[in-house]
């Protein structure tokens, strides 16, 4: 094992509640939260909502504010960095957003967005044109596309174009917070092989989190399993989501239905044994969950 | 949406979108006109009069309109009223441009900073509640000894007084702007908040400020007059305001004196008002609504009922759903879909995003949107024509022989009725029953979904849920009333997978118990292979491919069917090549 290119270690994160009631408690969503990425490597972070895996992307990003632990990036400790070191991890650091539709400036062409970052880094105007051609074409557009608005293009286009944007400074580690989950199934497999193809290409590693095991499965090399803040399982890919230890990965690996109505009835039989031996274990109940709490949102009781 | 590169709509000049789009615009185009005339008016005034201002001459006093080179004739002290209309035009465009001007660089900058730094909106919202509890008018008048009566120095400190607007607007649009992804992903580009303040959010923003920017032209003019027509200010400045003041003293005497400045005042105002609406129109892009001919959904053709009952419970039979395009056209989003499905069964209605699963469900269920137009084809429940069925048909039939689960569960909850209230209301709507009864059979059904306390959730408020638990409350309430057929449109998209998987458990087992037929939309071939007898394949408003479950997914006939199967991840798709060496990378590139 290669030194970690990123080390989040024993990570801790409260929220504070909305309103000012003296009965807002902070929340904490992360737990101890622990994790690597070597250099070139995907680390799937699977979860539900809720999870924190969102929020542990964002805390990497220097987006959200960590209450203790340490992230620690090549080396160096980046837990708490101030603007201007942020601005130097931009070079290293980039994302990928969810939603490609609220991800780019409506107002920028496509151009201008990915021609910023590169200025701002000093690279002179013709450079960053020439630049941003060849990112264009890396994530397949056509290199007309600069000129045109984010309005003209379809989801998928437009999460390229966010990919571009990524690659623009060179980094060394992308964290892509769901960046699939928007696109429709066929889009869905081509944007996946891009991610795949640049990552073979350019040795980029990246910190793919999404709440879908097959997803996470195609991409990744290891895989780290968040439940309620507290990640459950980590692995190799193929050990985690063909061979889960864990209940909780076992039960979210059952429970994602199969395209193959013959394989997913067997599924479905083994799920309803699995429940059964949950069942008889105290669960809390959920129903008292309120939507300040965010981590109790979307709990499966039965 | 496909990710297809092919060539796209043709390209959009940037930028220069919006204001063309303001030039075809009539209303945007005539008060823009008038209000640049105007100002021009008031701009060329040296070459359209020969008279200064405050230059009175005996002669002219209550001169009529053509009185020698005096073409409005003269006011009271002899003076062009023509001359004066122009010197007034002017004034006004100084007034708004400085108050305005004030108000939008104060509110402007307190607002992007109050808006984007959390730690300094107390302050900013603090110093502006306290400029808004200032008297405004009385502050300009009692002030009159320190400005000297300077109409430009009033408007200074109107345009101070006029900030704390423009600073609400402005930190709301910012506060809703900063939490846009676009603006986190220029944080993580590493841009200084400068930047991202001055090009990413203040762009997002503008449309609004313009907007506002138009009315506060508007309140400027029409204070700077109104503290003129009080005899506040200069009486060597020309303003509407102290010309209507003198033209009212002169009103048995020389009527028309009125007119003029009044006339004028009246339609900048219209103008500038008329204008900024159209300004909102193009730039927050509100759509006109569709003319009342299309409006309606019309039956081209309507095919008579057929006259023994048919086996099939619903039958759909070329249905067609268009839309009216802004240039007129319909553009069709359902094309000659036909389906059927049997009393019990669970029929899988798959497509990707646009292929017009939903709406030929909402067809269905009869709550199209208004501007919908079904042009032709024909759904049929147990024999009976649903098209062209008046609403109250269609009312006695949702809930008691259709029920219907949503996508968003949350958002189909209203946040201010408890679950009970509304579940309850519904049945009552669907069923004749006491309010007793209901609320037994409403907490019977709660606990049949798998709510481990149906009285509890019964009492609780939408957002004291999960959304797992708000999908079975709206479930229980679909099926309440023992509906026949029941249209679920992607009911577990917004769920987890774990909750998913409970929620399809519950909606089988309660399609078994109830002998329901199930029409299933969704985009997941997993959940069609769980849930599914049957499947129908969508794509751009056409269904290309029906048939058994187990035939589709063994041996699926058209191509674009087996291009959705082969682009689900499976089980087998599990990634095997090791991470590339980065420095084998890096060596490749230097050579």
């Amino acid at each position: 094992m290669t030194v970690p290119l990123l080390e989040v270690e024993d990570l801790r994160l409260t929220y504070r509640s909305r309103g000012r009631s003296l009965r807002a408690r902070p929340v904490e969503v992360l737990h101890e939260v622990s994790l690597t990425v070597a250099e070139g490597e995907t680390l799937g972070l699977v979860g539900e909502s809720g999870s924190g895996k969102t929020t542990i992307g964002r805390a990497v990003l220097g987006l959200a504010r960590p209450s203790a632990g340490s992230i620690t990036w090549d080396g160096q400790d980046i837990t708490h960095a101030g603007r201007r070191e942020r601005r130097a991890l931009a070079r290293d650091i980039q994302v990928v957003f969810q939603d490609p539709y609220s991800s780019l400036n409506p107002a920028l062409t496509i151009g201008d967005t990915l021609a910023e970052p590169l200025t701002v880094q000093g690279v002179g105007a013709r450079e960053a044109r020439r630049k941003v051609g060849a990112l264009l074409d890396r994530v397949g557009l056509p290199a007309d596309a600069s000129q045109r608005l984010p309005r003209e293009f379809s989801g998928g286009q437009r999460q390229r174009v966010a990919i571009a944007r990524a690659l623009a400074p060179e980094p060394r580690l992308i964290v892509c917070d769901e960046p699939v989950s928007a696109l429709d199934l066929s889009t869905q497999a081509r944007v996946l092989d891009l991610f795949i193809d640049i990552q073979r290409r350019t040795g980029v590693a990246y910190l793919f989190i999404s709440h879908d095991l097959a997803v996470v499965r195609h991409i990744s090399h290891r895989v780290a399993v968040l439940h309620r803040g507290e990640v459950v399982e980590t692995g190799p890919a193929p050990a985690v989501t063909s061979a889960p230890r864990h209940p909780y990965t076992r039960r979210l690996v059952l429970a994602s239905p199969v395209a193959d109505p013959v394989e997913q009835e067997k599924r479905r039989a083994a799920r309803g044994r699995l429940t059964v031996s949950v069942e008889t274990s105290p669960t809390p109940d959920s129903t008292g969950a309120t939507a300040v709490q965010k981590t109790d949102f979307h709990r499966g009781t039965r | 949406m496909t990710d297809g590169l092919g060539p796209t709509r043709p390209r959009a000049p940037r930028r220069t979108a919006a204001l063309r789009k303001l030039l075809r615009d009539p209303q945007a185009l005539t008060t823009a006109t008038v209000l640049l005339t105007v100002v021009a008016l008031g701009l060329l005034a040296p070459v359209l009069t020969q008279h200064g201002v405050n230059e009175a001459s005996l002669e002219h006093v209550d001169a009529d309109p053509g009185t020698g080179d005096y073409l409005l004739g003269g006011d009271r002290s002899g003076r062009d009223i023509w001359a004066r209309l122009l010197g007034s035009v002017n004034t006004s465009v100084v007034s708004a441009l400085i108050g305005t001007g004030v108000a939008l660089v104060i509110g402007l900058t307190a607002g992007l900073v109050g808006g984007y730094y959390d730690r300094l909106r107390s302050i900013t919202e603090w110093v502006f509640s306290l400029v808004m509890t200032f008297p405004g008018l009385l502050l300009l008048i009692v002030l009159m000894p320190m400005t000297k009566g300077d109409h430009r120095v009033t408007m200074l400190i109107f345009g101070v007084l006029l900030s704390p607007g423009v600073y609400r607007l402005v930190r709301n649009l910012v506060l809703g702007v900063k939490n846009e992804l676009f603006v986190d992903a220029a944080r993580v580009s590493g841009l200084p908040d400068a930047r991202i303040l001055r090009r990413h959010v203040l762009f997002a923003i503008r449309g609004p400020v313009i907007i506002a920017a138009a009315f506060l032209c508007n309140a400027s003019i029409g204070v700077q007059a109104g503290l003129a027509f009080l005899g506040v200010g200069s009486a060597t400045v020309p303003s509407f305001g102290s010309m209507i003041s003198e033209g009212f003293a002169n009103l048995y005497i020389e009527p028309l004196q009125i007119v003029w400045p009044s006339l004028l005042l009246g339609v900048i105002t219209v103008s500038l008002v008329l204008f900024g609406n159209a300004l909102r129109d193009v730039l927050e892009g509100t759509v006109s609504a569709p003319s009342k001919n299309t409006a309606r959904s019309s039956l081209a053709t309507r095919t008579a009922p057929v006259g023994a009952t048919p086996p099939e419970l619903l039958v759909i039979e070329d249905l067609t759903i268009a839309y009216p395009t802004p240039s007129g056209e319909l553009k069709e989003v359902v094309s000659g879909v036909h389906l059927r499905l049997e009393a019990g069964e669970t029929l899988g209605l798959v497509g990707e995003s646009g292929s017009g699963k939903t709406q030929t469900a909402f067809a269905s269920l009869g709550v199209l949107p208004r501007e919908a137009v079904v042009t032709r084809g024909s759904i049929r429940l147990e024999g009976r024509e649903l098209l062209g069925a008046s609403e109250r048909e269609l009312q006695r039939l949702r809930g008691r022989t259709i029920g219907y689960v949503p996508q968003e569960p949350m958002s189909n909850l209203n946040p201010s009725f408890t679950v009970g209230a509304e579940l309850a209301e519904g049945l009552r709507a669907a069923a004749d029953v006491s309010r007793a009864e209901a609320r037994e059979r409403m907490l019977t059904l709660l606990e049949r979904v798998g709510i481990p306390d149906p009285p509890r959730t019964f009492a609780s408020y939408p957002h004291q849920i999960s959304g797992g638990m708000a999908q079975r409350v709206l479930i229980a309430g679909a099926v309440a009333a023992g509906p026949k057929l029941l249209i679920a449109d992607e009911p577990t998209t917004a769920l987890d997978v774990t909750v998913q998987a409970e929620i399809l458990d519950l909606l089988r087992d309660l399609q078994k118990e109830l002998h329901m037929a199930v029409l299933l939309v969704t985009h997941n071939f997993g959940i069609v292979a769980d849930s599914c007898r049957r499947i129908a394949v969508m794509r751009q408003g056409e269904i290309v491919e029906t048939g058994t479950c187990l035939d589709i997914f063994r041996a699926a006939e058209h191509p674009y069917t087996r291009m959705l199967l082969d682009s689900v991840l499976d089980e087998h798709s599990v990634r095997r090549d090791p991470p590339p060496s980065v420095s084998r990378i890096l060596a490749k590139e230097e050579r």
